[in-house]
């Protein structure tokens, strides 16, 4: 099989693993909204959490895989660990991206401001600009092993960075007390919530790594075709 | 049109008193994305050998200079300095090879002496401050040592800049279309230091697309067209023959 | 490793005097100081806000910023006549070329600094003397952090079309860890706080240092050897 059609054939399955995991998906919001128990104190906006907390974590996923894979680059400049690390980190700033959107949401309607400069939500900020800054670099270096590289580097950095900035925001939040009545993050959550929450997990983590899968099938098929044609061009 | 250079003709050739040659490369590869720069250069010169390679633009010349200075690794393929490798952490490596390009490498903000110095200091040359004023008198910029670069006419800097190529003697010296843009004065300087070179018995590797500059400096030839030397052989002093074969090698892949 | 300092020295001796030269960078540097101190000293209403409480994240946005108006200076320049290439020729380690570079910066940055914080002291009524010691320590410690990732991300940074953008997007990130703790330690310097308060953020800084410097020697070959 040429490499066109195995990265064709994987966009076609990956695809159909997207449609089953958004099924579940929507499996899981119906047993979110309308089985599981709501919150006492914070009522109906609650049950944002189900969708931001595995969010958060399929986006911190994202970016370790990012990290990852800019290792496995340099050493062994394989340009399809550069290509599943751009992947990666795209749909990872999708993630990322619903995180602090479903985050001030969340925030406005338990605490009534939008924005409150938590421990999770600040970390999950200044990734979304690490990758930000990973994606704006690579749009503007055209040279493919040069763009590599260049990632590569960046990725890594990028991943060394995520403790020193948890650290610095714990240190701020356990100096600068937050103003909130309601402690933010993880409650503890009787049976059935835990259940929902744990369901979310799952399905959102599928839900990843077939939009990974399919977005590292693109990048290998667009790699091909453009193989194909500069082949081409030569012969 | 032959795929890989006549190995065995250029190995013979080569002076026989080196058992080991001074510069040899085999099957170098390297693709820039897509775009297959080397697609397998092999070749082998001895001590005292100036092998002039010409072809058309966007034939990879730049990129296999680029690889022998040791500024670009190949995907496939080495270098070998003397029989060794050029493993490109090797600092003693680098001191025996020395670039003249098309563009200067100075800083247009230091005089000439500055930049000649600052060379010095990097490759180590010992006694510096002689070695800047010789290298200086050498090209005939003496006088204007201390002027800054940046002030310089194109035939100046090229002067400016053989000077600091040659500074640290390097064994090896590799061209990239050194006599591009220059005028009449400073070309001839040029060619005046390039017999120089050639009577002191460096290795010489000089890329153009102008076929007229190499042919009498060389003594190997070689035709390099999409990443692959469609031809090469020593000079045998038959330059009408070379130019058609050029012109034939060029046609046929444009 | 002498020859590689020595190497550094001579790199970065250069870019000192091709700065000197042309001080370009350097006056830029120096105005967009003097301005962002003087408007935000006028543009806050002195009964509402005292000094006291804006001016170290002031001070440190000033500096950050005031640096990376020079940053990219150090690859920018090796950019004419492929001066680059030059240096990746001759005999000196990678390590070499970027410690030079990051000296250079060094150089710089700390220049506008210096001329900075008696300016600041000066619009801000600060009393910056009792603890200038710890104070410049600090200034060093959050200097060096910046300098040696912002000379990293600028060997990037200049060979994309829109260099002056990509730094700052690169880089701002990453400043976080440090300037935080040095605006953190600042803060408490000029409260008159006791030293031991700001044990951790001094600590988180020189851990970022030794961290950030280390991987930036370490990846730097990367950026800069095709």
């Amino acid at each position: 099989m040429t490499p066109i059609e195995s990265a064709e054939r994987a966009l076609r399955r990956s695809a159909v693993w997207i449609l089953v995991s958004l099924l579940l998906l929507a499996g899981v919001y119906v047993r979110a909204l309308v089985f599981t128990p709501a919150e006492v104190v914070q009522g109906l906006a609650q049950k944002i959490f189900y969708i931001h907390a595995p969010s958060a974590w399929v986006a911190f996923l994202a970016f370790g895989l990012v990290g990852l894979m800019s290792i496995v680059y340099l050493l062994l400049k394989d340009p399809r660990a550069d290509l599943f690390a751009a992947s990666s980190a795209e749909v990872g700033m999708v993630f990322m991206t619903e995180v602090l959107v479903t985050g001030p949401i969340w925030g406005k309607t338990i605490w009534g401001t939008w924005w409150t400069w938590d421990a999770r939500l600040t970390l999950s900020l200044f990734l979304w600009f690490v990758i930000l800054a990973y994606l704006v670099l690579r749009s503007a270096v055209h040279e493919p092993e040069q763009r590599a590289r260049y990632s590569a580097v960046l990725g890594i950095l990028g991943a060394l960075l995520v403790p020193f900035i948890h650290v610095s925001v714990y240190l701020f939040r356990t100096l600068h007390p937050l103003p909130v009545v309601l402690k933010p993050g993880r409650p503890t959550l009787p049976g059935s919530m835990l259940t929902t929450l744990g369901f979310s997990f799952l399905v959102f983590t599928l839900f990843f790594a077939a939009l990974l899968w399919h977005r590292y099938a693109l990048a290998r098929l667009t790699d091909a075709r453009a193989h194909a044609d500069a082949e081409r061009a030569d012969a | 049109m032959r795929a890989r250079c006549a190995e065995a003709l250029l190995t013979a050739a080569a002076s026989p008193a080196a058992d080991r040659s001074a510069l040899e490369v085999r099957s170098l590869e390297r693709s820039f994305g897509h775009v297959r720069a080397l697609r397998g250069v092999s070749f082998a010169l001895g001590a005292g050998d100036s092998l002039a390679v010409f072809g058309p633009n966007g034939a990879g010349k730049t990129t296999l200079l680029r690889v022998l200075a040791g500024l670009l690794r190949p995907q496939r393929g080495e270098v070998l300095l003397d029989g060794a490798p050029l493993a490109r952490a090797d600092a003693a490596h680098r001191r025996r090879v020395g670039l003249i390009a098309h563009y200067s490498l100075l800083y247009d903000g230091l005089s000439a002496a500055e930049n000649l110095a600052f060379y010095a200091r990097l490759y180590g040359v010992a006694d510096r401050a002689g070695a800047v004023r010789r290298a200086l008198e050498g090209v005939g910029l003496a006088d204007r040592a201390d002027d800054l670069a940046g002030t310089f006419s194109r035939g100046m800097v090229q002067r400016l800049a053989i000077a600091r190529a040659l500074l640290h003697a390097p064994s090896i010296v590799l061209l990239d279309e050194p006599f591009s843009g220059l005028d009449q004065r400073a070309a001839a300087t040029l060619r005046e230091v390039l017999m120089r070179l050639r009577a002191e018995r460096r290795t010489m590797v000089l890329v153009t697309h102008n076929i007229d500059e190499g042919l009498e400096l060389a003594t190997h030839v070689a035709i390099q067209v999409a990443g692959r030397f469609a031809e090469c052989a020593p000079v045998d002093g038959d330059l009408a023959a070379y130019r058609r074969r050029y012109a034939e090698a060029t046609a046929a892949r444009g | 490793m002498a020859d590689l300092l020595r190497a550094a020295w001579a790199i970065a001796a250069k870019d000192v005097l091709l700065e000197f030269r042309s001080r370009t960078a350097f006056v830029s540097a120096l105005v967009f100081t003097a301005l962002v101190l003087a408007i935000f000293n006028f543009a806050r209403d002195p009964t509402a806000v005292s000094a006291i409480d804006l001016a170290p994240g002031i001070l440190w946005i000033t500096f950050t910023f005031a640096a990376m108006l020079g940053l990219n200076r150090a690859f920018a320049l090796e950019r004419e006549n492929r001066a680059l290439d030059g240096l990746l020729l001759s005999p000196v380690s990678r390590t070499a070329i970027y410690l030079g570079k990051v000296l250079a910066n060094l150089v710089f940055v700390g220049s506008v600094e210096a001329i900075a914080l008696p300016l600041f002291a000066l619009f801000f009524n600060v009393p910056v003397l009792p603890v200038l010691g710890p104070l410049v320590l600090v200034i060093a410690l959050a200097t060096l952090g910046f300098v040696a990732v912002g000379t990293l991300m600028s060997s990037m940074a200049v060979n994309t079309r829109l260099a002056e953008l990509m730094l700052p997007v690169l880089l701002l990130p990453f400043l976080v860890p440090p300037v935080t703790s040095a605006v953190q330690i600042t803060a408490r310097l000029f409260a008159g706080r006791p030293f031991s308060e700001v044990g951790a953020w001094l600590r988180l800084l020189v851990g970022y240092d030794i961290v950030f410097v280390a991987a930036c020697i370490l990846f730097f070959e990367s950026t800069i050897e095709e």
